[in-house]
């Protein structure tokens, strides 16, 4: 007996030690929930191990009793079968005291769900918009916003690169936010119904189109939290995670400064766009980065669509069309399909940019440039 | 009136009334034996299919990236594996044992409406044509998922949409007729004697499904009709923009979606309650009680769907309400597994195959039960709301539950069914590999989707590389583990084995174990007595 316990004693601390167990690189068990890093998340995880323990209490009293019978009530043995078939007292009692165990466990799970379920009295709102395959962020107190895309290269998930640490798990730009504030979440989707799920937050929830969702946070420590779109929600559902950074009030202070100077350099650079020309490299090197980051995903790095699924590029009546209607279905996107209104997704040069691209690449080479003041005009004109 | 045909039956009448020969004995067959047959066999098939499909995804799924298939392909998977084995394999296997063993067990000649019989198994082999055709439409097939949440199924799909509406309409009407024939038949075709209280527990854990499939396959069929005129005919049930709602979509697919749980799993209590006082040679600890919990369950059923929707951003007091309900259903699933415990108690324990999975069954299906027990508490919930913790759950309830039963009861009846007892070292074997195999594929999988690995993903962080391979090997494993079960019901279906006795297992009691082994083409044309 003692033998065989070490055995398993070392196998266990074996496996331990192995990657199996943990994850050095995102700090993760690969076993269990994480407490994380706010009350919430803790408070949770003590539910969950309360409850875990609770079974495991059940399970080892059951199971006991009928593994002695298995081993001990044996036919082989030469046992004679009871009758005993009824009792009362006992159904009774066994429909009782697993009632008493569930109230003893709905008291805190009951205090914890209402507290989750308060976002009021917060310091700061984040109106997070789900759309087919990334997350968009809008500060609604300061007036930034922007969306965060995978930034996995695609070398890597088809197997040509090596993966990295955070595979999956990066995106270009992180959700920044301050620690030890009140954060409040609103919820919401463009098109198919997303889930925001960033587990050391213990902050879960779904993105509705047409409706809005509130959760909230308080996050105590500094770091980068990683999390994933949890609602299955068409094809790359696997490939838009959820990346926050977390930074002191001070840091983040600094950081929406620094947004705002850099918003404002943008909208000048706009201006200065609008009144000159881009050469074709720029627009061609531009047009290819911006398709691979918003357009691949559903027409294919190849343009040739997913017959059925979605349309090709290549060959299309639109691509080969007056430049106006290609603008403008990028610009608008199209009603009951996936294709997206990119107007609040893109700027105006990485708009030309890509429908240049689209017009020349793949061996189509229409030779037609369209620069930034044509998406501007076109835009005026609606 | 017509007095000159009225003879007393005569050999040769009798001898008349044997099976037709050839394809037509099945095609046009209303004997319930023989549709029984057809059930069961449809519905292996069916495991089969929808195993290959877990096969691919496994395959994927056994290194991080994009290796094997395309994650528009991977979707498809996911949703015909779930569409085929929920509503192809176990459920038709339910209704195959319901026609071979109801009537034999309450002493009728045979189902109440047997025309009506043939035709409810006869339209399900289109429903699943419809549906696997699906996947060589252009575009591919359904790719949102068993529970096709609106918008991405209406909106958001191919037009292999509407061939996956037909099919589950087709589907649903061969249940409700399955389960109407269950019901007439208990309520009139009971033999004398045979009260409320003296029916076998499988008749009544059955009796009890067919409400469930009655009340509930109709809000399947409207959620269909509603994804179908959403889709193409601008109507806007699930869709805000035209006043309606896609949160209200999973309201009505889980109104559905929560008792048809229970319709997978309480025939399997059945099937258990019979088969664990048989071999431990003492009758079922709580008959009575067993009853009244299984009922109860059917109740509870009602009012607790909306546990799978805990993030939908619900108010408090709902949350509340559909968690301390869910915890309840808890009591009556203890009472039955503790009656089975006090039925093995001071029995008389023998391990033949048939009770060695009803023993897996109930130590897996409780280890199912208690991570739901853990899913039912809202605020950890979300936290393992749509991550593989869930994949996990409901798979020791699916698979080491209701198809571990089902297993059980093909080796605890196959015997009367063929007249020959089945090569037991293979049915060992079976067992065996299926036990280790399921365990190495489903228990890490609450691993992983404890450490944050959501479901239906077809490529993953490399954190999760390591467990995945285990589990994907687990999967292959058991997967090949079922043609071991397949040969063996081809060898005994070729009356390959020793023939056995009308009562198969010295420990049963039945009406089903009086008759002769194989069970004739007509048993109990006239009623039997019960005392």
């Amino acid at each position: 007996m003692g033998r065989q316990f070490s055995f398993i004693l070392a196998l266990f601390s074996f496996l331990h030690s192995s990657s199996i167990f943990a994850n050095e690189a995102v700090g993760r068990s690969n076993l269990n929930l994480r407490a994380g890093v706010t009350d919430i998340s803790h408070q949770v995880f003590d539910l969950h191990m309360t409850i875990f323990y609770i079974c495991v209490a059940i399970g080892i009293v059951v199971f006991g009793a009928m593994f002695y019978a298995i081993i001990f009530h044996r036919k082989s043995k030469g046992v004679k079968a009871a009758n005993f078939h009824e009792s009362v007292k006992v159904e009774i009692a066994w429909t009782i005291v697993p009632v008493i165990i569930l109230v003893v466990m709905a008291i805190p799970a009951t205090k914890t769900l209402i507290a989750m379920e308060d976002p009021s009295e917060s310091d700061l709102t984040i109106l997070v918009t789900g759309s087919q395959w990334k997350w968009h962020y809008k500060y609604l107190d300061h007036d930034i916003e922007f969306y965060s895309l995978l930034a996995t290269p695609s070398e890597q998930i088809q197997g040509k690169w090596l993966k990295g640490d955070t595979y999956l798990l990066e995106v270009d730009k992180p959700l920044i936010l301050p620690t030890n504030k009140k954060i409040r979440f609103l919820m919401t989707s463009d098109d198919v119904i997303h889930s925001w799920w960033v587990p050391d937050f213990a902050v879960k929830k779904d993105a509705n189109p047409g409706f809005i969702n509130e959760a909230w946070t308080r996050i105590n420590e500094l770091g980068i939290y990683r999390g994933q779109c949890a609602e299955l929600c068409g094809k790359d559902h696997g490939f838009m995670p959820v990346v926050v950074k977390a930074v002191s009030e001070s840091e983040f202070n600094q950081w929406i400064t620094d947004k705002k100077a850099e918003k404002a350099a943008a909208e000048a650079e706009e201006k200065r766009l609008l009144a000159m020309n881009m050469t074709k490299e720029d627009l061609m090197a531009e047009g290819e980065s911006v398709y691979n980051g918003y357009c691949s995903a559903c027409h294919q790095p190849n343009g040739m669509g997913l017959p059925g699924a979605f349309p090709a590029l290549v060959g299309s009546a639109i691509v080969a069309g007056p430049a106006q209607d290609h603008i403008k279905i990028v610009l608008d996107g199209k009603n009951g399909t996936a294709m997206q209104a990119f107007a609040k997704q893109l700027t105006l040069k990485q708009i030309a940019a890509v429908v240049t691209y689209e017009r020349n690449a793949w061996g189509i080479n229409s030779g037609e440039l369209i620069q930034p003041k044509d998406v501007h005009q076109l835009m005026q004109n609606q | 009136m017509n007095t000159i045909t009225q003879t007393a039956p005569t050999h040769a009448d009798e001898h008349h009334h044997g099976p037709a020969k050839g394809i037509k004995r099945w095609i046009f067959t209303t004997n319930h034996k023989d549709i029984g047959t057809l059930y069961l066999w449809f519905a292996f098939i069916m495991f089969l299919v929808g195993g290959a499909m877990a096969m691919v995804i496994r395959a994927e799924l056994f290194q991080p990236g994009l290796q094997i298939v395309e994650p528009h392909f991977f979707n498809q998977m996911t949703t015909v594996h779930g569409l085929i084995m929920v509503f192809g394999a176990v459920m038709p296997a339910f209704t195959g044992l319901a026609n071979w063993m109801i009537p034999m067990m309450i002493g009728a000649p045979d189902m109440a409406l047997p025309r009506m019989n043939n035709l409810s198994f006869w339209i399900l082999p289109f429903a699943f044509l419809i549906l696997l055709s699906s996947l060589f439409v252009e575009g591919g097939g359904p790719a949102f998922g068993w529970t096709f949440y609106a918008p991405l199924s209406t909106t958001y799909s191919g037009d292999s949409t509407a061939l996956f509406v037909f099919a589950v309409h087709i589907m649903g009407i061969s249940s409700i007729m399955g389960a109407i024939n269950v019901v007439v038949t208990i309520w009139n075709m009971r033999a004398p004697g045979m009260t409320w209280m003296k029916m076998p527990l499988f008749v009544w854990t059955w009796f009890i499904t067919a409400y469930l499939l009655i009340a509930v396959m109709p809000v399947l069929a409207g959620a269909v009709t509603m994804v179908l005129t959403d889709k193409y005919f601008g109507t806007s049930f699930f869709n805000a923009a035209g006043g309606g709602d896609p949160v209200m979509f999973q309201h009505i697919f889980w109104f559905f979606g929560h008792p048809e749980v229970y319709i997978m799993i309480l025939p399997a209590f059945g099937i258990i309650s019979t088969i664990v006082p048989t071999f431990s040679r003492k009758p079922l600890f709580g008959y009575s009680s067993m009853v009244y919990a299984t009922a109860s369950i059917a109740f509870l059923s009602f009012i607790v769907w909306a546990h799978h929707m805990f993030t939908t951003g619900m108010p408090v007091f709902a949350e509340l309400f559909f968690m301390y309900c869910t915890m309840l259903i808890s009591v009556p699933t203890g009472v039955k597994v503790f009656n089975w415990v006090a039925t093995m108690w001071r029995g008389a324990l023998s391990f033949e195959v048939p009770m060695m999975f009803s023993i897996a069954f109930i130590v897996l299906f409780t280890m199912g039960g208690f991570s739901g027990l853990m899913l039912a508490i809202t605020p950890v919930d979300f936290q393992y709301h749509d991550t593989y913790f869930v994949v996990a759950h409901f798979h020791y309830v699916l698979v080491t539950g209701a198809i571990f039963s089902l297993i059980a009861a093909t080796y605890y009846w196959l015997p009367k069914w063929t007249g020959v007892m089945y090569d037991i070292g293979l049915a060992k074997l079976h067992f065996w590999c299926s036990l280790i195999s399921v365990n190495v594929l489903f228990f890490p999988m609450h691993f992983v989707g404890l450490a944050g690995m959501p479901r239906r993903i077809p490529d993953y962080s490399i954190q999760f590389a390591n467990w995945n391979q285990i589990i994907s090997l687990g999967g292959f494993a058991f997967g090949l583990s079922q043609l071991i079960f397949l040969a063996l019901v081809i060898k005994a279906c070729r009356k390959k084995g020793d023939p056995v006795p009308d009562k198969v297992w010295d420990g049963a009691t039945g009406l089903e174990w009086e008759v002769k082994s194989p069970a004739p083409y007509h048993t109990f044309t006239t009623p039997p007595e019960i005392k």
